[in-house]
């Protein structure tokens, strides 16, 4: 095992995709000489030359348009939006050509692309540097949509995305990028578990509490904080958002009749609200309380000395847990206080 | 400083490049003839062939619309000598990424007549394999292939090879920003992109002068891409200028951008009310200049073609009409339960699922009455 950051366990993973595959090329804006504004393409273009890792133009859609064109001549274009808030320019091609060429063309024209998204917040950003914009991907058949949540997934997930026929919207969280955590760098990719399978990050009894990518630190955090109430949380982590894992998530939900989703983009219409409809479908039975979602509000993501009350934090998420439990929490009525 | 006003430089564009005046006359021109010089008796009356068949099938298209059995069609009429004149010019290995107006190409690159007509009916999205004819399916959204012409063309200098990769757009496209970053990208990387804009005056109610106040393909320049503005209804001239632009792009002078200029004689679509927009005395001026009877005029003049060949042309068109038309009406619509297929190339649980639940609901009336879904 090797101890790694984030950004740099993504860099080994595209170093190793590369080597490993002369038709994977990268492009997007700054990610050659600069090695990409985080620097997760560093030394790629030393180590694989500039027609393997392509500086792009300004221009989102041209840049997922023109690997759309790449794919079509038998290659595997890894591309790079700069920030989450700037894939919308790409919107069109990605909706429109990149899901639905395998379907218009009925299985003939494949898109291996694998869009890499440095996402969300927490990172004290300007207007539009810190967004979540999953749930537009989630909803769009024809895409694969993946969210990393430590090293060793963003390492393996990564080469997965890489070598999948599908189109994959790789969503990586920013504020993890400087985390360290071990890495297995000698490990097979191909016997790592599927992309697409959630993960239990922690066992627990009472409470199933579902995050994915930045989130899934906060709620293991909050897992350890209700351990000294006896609040025995299970924590999974998604990764994949299309599809998402139920199978996984069903099993503990049978098991603890209770779940809290948390995620920080805003909950309407949002992948919480999807998984609770479903898991509501599967496992209602099994339910002792209300699903609920603890979410960033629905809300243009605020200015970043604002963001910690959007972001979805420990305490919100406890408060969520105590309110599938019937504890008092901070919705309880209060004595001589009527809210 | 160089500076140039708009006034001076439409001036420089109005000289449209053309061989065939519209009443069928040879003319010199000095830039083009080089590239047609080749070009005998029966290789120009292969492409009224071409274009006579483009035609016919278009013809028929409307008719198959309009007694019901297509949902829309997008006729081309007026249009032919540009998809003839432009796609005959390219090699069988170079990549063609048309719209949804140059389904006769299809016919030049090897399809078959069904190929034209079954996704308007609604049957699929799209038939022919696209690698096979090297043509990509015809693109709804606007100007979005030109990317993927840019992409796969710089997909074609990774490969060291010499193929060129082509795009078809209309006038009303070049407005888009896709159209404007497929020329950044092909003119930055110096990509082996030919443009072909047919600006045939009107996207649908918008006449061109809404998309630009400056010939289209003055515009190309100002990406570092040479141009031309061709008589799009005159085959020679778009034949001469699709080579020029070709061998530029394949001997690695980067894109090139051709602007068409031609008249569409129909509809957008089948839904589409032109009285409501356009006079008909422009109608008639187009119609004096059609690509067609100009061609005819050329070549009945040169003793290149006669009434015999004509009506052998025409039977030939008429067969092919009504293999269209034998595909449209034995068509068979899928099982609904493929409507999941092709979702995904790899396993999805989530289509899967739905998959599973569907034939489960189909099969629940199977059970009732014994019918097959």
């Amino acid at each position: 095992m090797t101890s790694l950051t984030m950004g740099a366990a993504l860099t080994v993973g595209l170093h190793r995709a590369m080597a490993a595959d002369e038709r994977v090329i990268v492009m997007g804006e700054d990610i050659g000489r600069l090695g990409g504004v985080f620097r997760i393409t560093d030394g790629l273009l030393d180590e694989f030359g500039p027609t393997r890792v392509i500086d792009t133009p300004l221009a989102e859609s041209g840049i997922v348009g023109t690997a759309v064109g790449l794919a079509m001549r038998g290659f595997r274009p890894v591309v790079e939006i700069q920030f989450d808030g700037f894939v919308y320019p790409a919107f069109d091609q990605i909706v429109c050509q990149v899901a639905k060429l395998h379907y218009r063309t009925r299985g003939r024209v494949r898109m291996p692309l694998t869009i890499r998204i440095p996402w969300a917040g927490g990172v004290g950003a300007v207007e539009h540097h810190s967004e979540s914009p999953e749930a537009y991907f989630v909803h769009t058949a024809g895409l694969r949509v993946a969210a990393v949540s430590n090293p060793q997934d963003a390492y393996t997930m990564l080469q997965q995305a890489i070598a999948s026929d599908d189109p994959v919207v790789f969503f990586e969280p920013k504020r993890l990028y400087h985390t360290k955590g071990e890495v297995d760098l000698d490990g097979n990719v191909a016997d790592a578990a599927p992309m697409g399978l959630a993960r239990v990050e922690r066992e627990g009894s009472h409470v199933t509490l579902l995050a994915y990518g930045a989130q899934v630190a906060t709620a293991l955090d909050a897992a350890i904080a209700a351990e000294d109430d006896g609040i025995s949380i299970e924590v999974i982590d998604l990764r994949s958002l299309s599809p998402v894992d139920y199978r996984t998530i069903a099993a503990s939900v049978r098991k603890t009749g209770r779940v809290v989703v948390t995620h920080e983009a805003g909950g309407e219409a949002g992948v919480g609200a999807e998984v609770i409809a479903s898991i509501t479908e599967q496992c209602f039975h099994y339910l002792e309380a209300p699903p609920l979602r603890v979410t960033g509000h629905d809300i243009p993501y605020p200015p970043a000395k604002l963001e910690k009350h959007h972001l979805p934090d420990l305490d919100r998420i406890l408060d969520a847990v105590d309110r599938v439990l019937d504890r008092p929490n901070s919705l309880t009525p209060t004595a001589g206080a009527e809210r | 400083m160089y500076t140039v006003t708009t006034d001076e430089a439409m001036t420089a564009l109005d000289d449209t490049a053309r061989l065939l005046t519209p009443d069928g006359c040879r003319i010199a021109d000095a830039r083009l003839d080089p590239w047609v010089e080749d070009l005998d008796g029966a290789a120009v009356r292969g492409l009224y062939r071409d274009m006579a068949i483009a035609r016919r099938m278009d013809a028929e298209g409307v008719a198959l619309q309009r007694q019901g059995h297509l949902g829309l069609w997008a006729p081309a009429q007026g249009q032919e000598a540009i998809a003839v004149g432009t796609a005959r010019a390219c090699r069988a290995d170079d990549f063609l990424f048309p719209s949804y107006r140059e389904l006769s190409i299809a016919i030049l690159r090897g399809g078959v007549p069904a190929d034209l007509v079954l996704a308007w009916r609604g049957e699929v999205h799209s038939t022919y394999d696209p690698f096979e004819l090297r043509l990509a399916s015809p693109q709804i959204i606007i100007g979005a292939q030109t990317l993927h012409a840019a992409g796969y063309a710089m997909g074609i200098q990774r490969d060291g090879g010499d193929q060129v990769a082509v795009t078809y757009f209309g006038d009303g496209a070049s407005s888009q920003g896709d159209v404007n970053e497929a020329m950044v990208f092909a003119s930055s990387f110096t990509a082996p992109v030919v443009f072909v804009c047919s600006n045939n005056q009107w996207a649908i109610s918008e006449p061109v002068a809404v998309q630009s106040r400056f010939p289209i393909a003055g515009r190309a320049p100002g990406f570092g891409i040479p141009s031309m503005r061709v008589d799009g209804n005159d085959v020679l001239a778009c034949t001469a200028a699709m080579r020029w632009a070709l061998e530029h792009a394949r001997r690695g002078g980067g894109p090139v951008f051709l602007e068409a200029v031609t008249y569409r004689m129909g509809p957008h679509t089948t839904s589409d009310d032109p009285t409501r927009y356009r006079d008909r005395e422009e109608l008639e001026a187009w119609r004096a200049r059609d690509p067609l009877t100009r061609l005819e005029a050329f070549l009945r003049a040169a003793g290149d073609l006669d009434d015999e060949t004509i009506a052998a042309i025409g039977r030939e068109a008429d067969g092919l009409a009504a293999q269209m038309r034998e595909a449209v009406l034995t068509a068979r619509t899928r099982p609904a339960i493929e409507v999941f297929d092709d979702v995904y190339c790899e396993p999805h649980t989530g289509v899967e699922h739905q998959r599973a639940r569907f034939a489960a609901y189909l099969d629940s009336f199977a059970a009732d009455a014994g019918s097959a879904r």
